[in-house]
């Protein structure tokens, strides 16, 4: 999985897409996510580092990082399964 | 090494230009306290969901009310909405606070006789009252407000039967210019139904005529409509004055103003944009002192107001039970709060607000409740800092009707706990048990055996 090449993501929070032109806010682990994701981290390597840092188990964790992916799906901010494939 | 408090990974999109559905941001705080007392603890000691009532803010509010008429008017006199919140200890913090009681049915007599409220204090409305009703309120000397024909024609007759002269009051609807005008209820002022029953009672010489009732509607944003309503009561007790030298000795006006609630559509919060007291006040009191009555004989002032007493005075608080998205990717927060018992959200956006800190981050969500139908739903459109899981939340102003209109449906109602001076937690009604449920059935002899 791998956020879009042009995406960018301040340390602010604010993601900008110019391929729409739609910007967006993040939260600090949010953007702490996406910086995992940049670095090409698995999913259980992503939940391991967040359920080390922060007061939350993994099932919990990895419902919302399921729902949070979904949405960036959902936002066209990722490379789609197919492309990544091809 | 301690850990960081975890929050939910959230992405928003910034929407530029368009004004949202889902408004601005309101919440800044966490309502962790309710006076004085951690909704934390009080949801561990009373479980979730739990109504509170702030006895403090109820006797704020009615001395709030009081001043703005008193200090408007000579004579004036509240009577207690029952079916706002007929809790007993409600209704006695009214009393206390010297308001009467207002009931509009058989069991809302009963329920203020069995307060110990003096029968001469109580005002029954309705359309629907018992000859047994209307007989025991003769004898007690209530103020009985007259609805229709067939009840002022058995007035009559009990009154003769027993041989007592009631006390009664018509009830009068009118145009205020109000959309839509109430005119179920009583006898019309413009058409000259109400100037006929008033003839009526006075002819048959067996009723004290005592006062003109009304109620023009409820949640009213209008002062204005009020000023109406007491001109025409005015102007009819004058007519009665003139043609048979009869003093009426009270106008009352019903309830009806709005609390400080939003209605659901309205762009602006009710806190900033709905009546306060004084308005009402104000109205009311230069309609009546500009009509023609002498100083010294200015009827009365009765006020029968309701929600506008007690909605800012209860929470409803609640769990969150978890965090879905819909199929359109719509974010969903489930809560423990069915519309069964939070009926006021059918017409109100109820302010709701976290329990416990937040960041600054907010998510625009759709908060319903448990009971598996698709009408439950307490806020259709909220923008709301990241709830997780098990999270409490607080809803405000439920204090008017959620407690007497509630339904048990698939679970049991809730505790309501009030909140005394001193912040101490009194339990007010007891969380139904299924043996509650269960003693309020029979079953046939031939259906209580079957195969197990
Ligand atoms: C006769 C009468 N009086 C008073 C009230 C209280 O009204 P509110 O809660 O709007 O003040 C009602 C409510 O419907 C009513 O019917």
């Amino acid at each position: 999985m791998k956020l879009r090449k042009n995406v960018a993501v301040s340390e602010a929070g604010l993601l900008f897409n110019p391929v729409t032109g739609e910007s967006f806010t993040v939260n600090p682990i949010g953007v702490e996510i996406l910086n995992l994701i940049r670095e090409d981290k698995s999913p259980d390597q992503i939940s391991k580092a967040i359920v080390d840092k922060y007061s939350t188990d993994q099932t919990t964790f990895e419902k919302d990082y399921d729902d949070f992916i979904g949405i960036l799906y959902h936002h066209n901010l990722l490379e789609s399964h197919e492309e990544t494939t091809i | 090494m301690s850990k960081i408090r975890y929050e939910r990974p959230v992405i928003k999109k910034i929407e530029t230009g368009m004004p949202n559905k889902f408004g601005t941001r309101t919440e800044y705080e966490p309502m962790t306290h309710i006076d004085g007392l951690a909704v934390k603890s009080l949801v561990k000691e009373y479980g979730s969901p739990l109504f509170i009532l702030s006895e403090k803010t109820i006797r704020n509010t009615i001395k709030k009310a009081r001043k703005a008429f008193e200090t408007r008017y000579p004579k004036v006199q509240f009577a207690w909405s029952y079916k706002t919140n007929y809790l007993n200890a409600i209704c006695s913090i009214f009393h206390q606070e010297g308001s009467w009681a207002e009931v509009v049915s058989g069991f809302e007599y009963d329920k203020a006789i069995s307060l110990g409220v003096d029968g001469k204090k109580i005002i029954f409305n309705g359309p629907e009252k018992s000859e047994e009703d209307l007989a025991k309120a003769i004898k007690n000397n209530s103020l009985i407000h007259i609805d229709h024909l067939d009840e002022l024609y058995t007035i009559t007759e009990l009154a003769e039967k027993i041989n007592f002269r009631p006390r009664v009051a018509i009830r009068v609807n009118m145009d205020t210019g109000v959309y839509p005008m109430w005119d179920r209820f009583g006898f019309n002022y413009e058409n000259g139904q109400a100037w006929d029953a008033i003839n009526k009672i006075m002819h048959s010489g067996k009723m004290e005529l005592a006062g003109l009732h009304c109620h023009i509607g409820t949640f009213m944003l209008s002062p204005y409509a009020y000023g109406i309503a007491a001109s025409k009561l005015a102007e009819l007790a004058l007519s009665v004055e003139q043609k048979f030298k009869h003093e009426i000795k009270y106008i009352d006006l019903g309830g009806g103003f709005a609390s400080k609630n939003t209605l659901k559509g309205s762009y602006l919060p009710g806190t900033d944009i709905n009546p306060s007291f004084d308005d009402f006040a104000e109205a009311i009191s230069t309609a009546l002192l500009n009509s023609n009555f002498k100083q010294d004989k200015l009827p009365l002032l009765i006020l029968e107001t309701g929600r506008a007493l007690i909605d800012e005075a209860g929470y409803l608080l609640g769990s969150v039970i978890s965090n879905k998205r819909s199929s359109t990717g719509r974010r969903n927060t489930i809560v423990d709060i069915g519309v069964n018992i939070l009926f006021t959200s059918f017409w109100y956006d109820h302010r709701i607000t976290p329990a416990q800190a937040f960041t600054q981050y907010t998510e625009d969500t759709c908060v319903y409740g448990p009971l598996c139908m698709n009408i439950d739903v307490i806020r259709e459109s909220i923008s709301l800092p990241l709830l997780n899981r098990g999270d409490h939340v607080v809803i405000h102003s439920v204090g008017a009707y959620n407690m007497t209109q509630w339904m048990q449906f698939i679970a049991l109602r809730p505790n309501v706990v009030l909140i005394d001076m001193d912040e101490k937690p009194h339990i007010i009604r007891l969380r139904e048990t299924l043996d509650n449920m269960n003693s309020q059935e029979q079953v046939p002899a031939h259906l209580v055996k079957f195969n197990k």
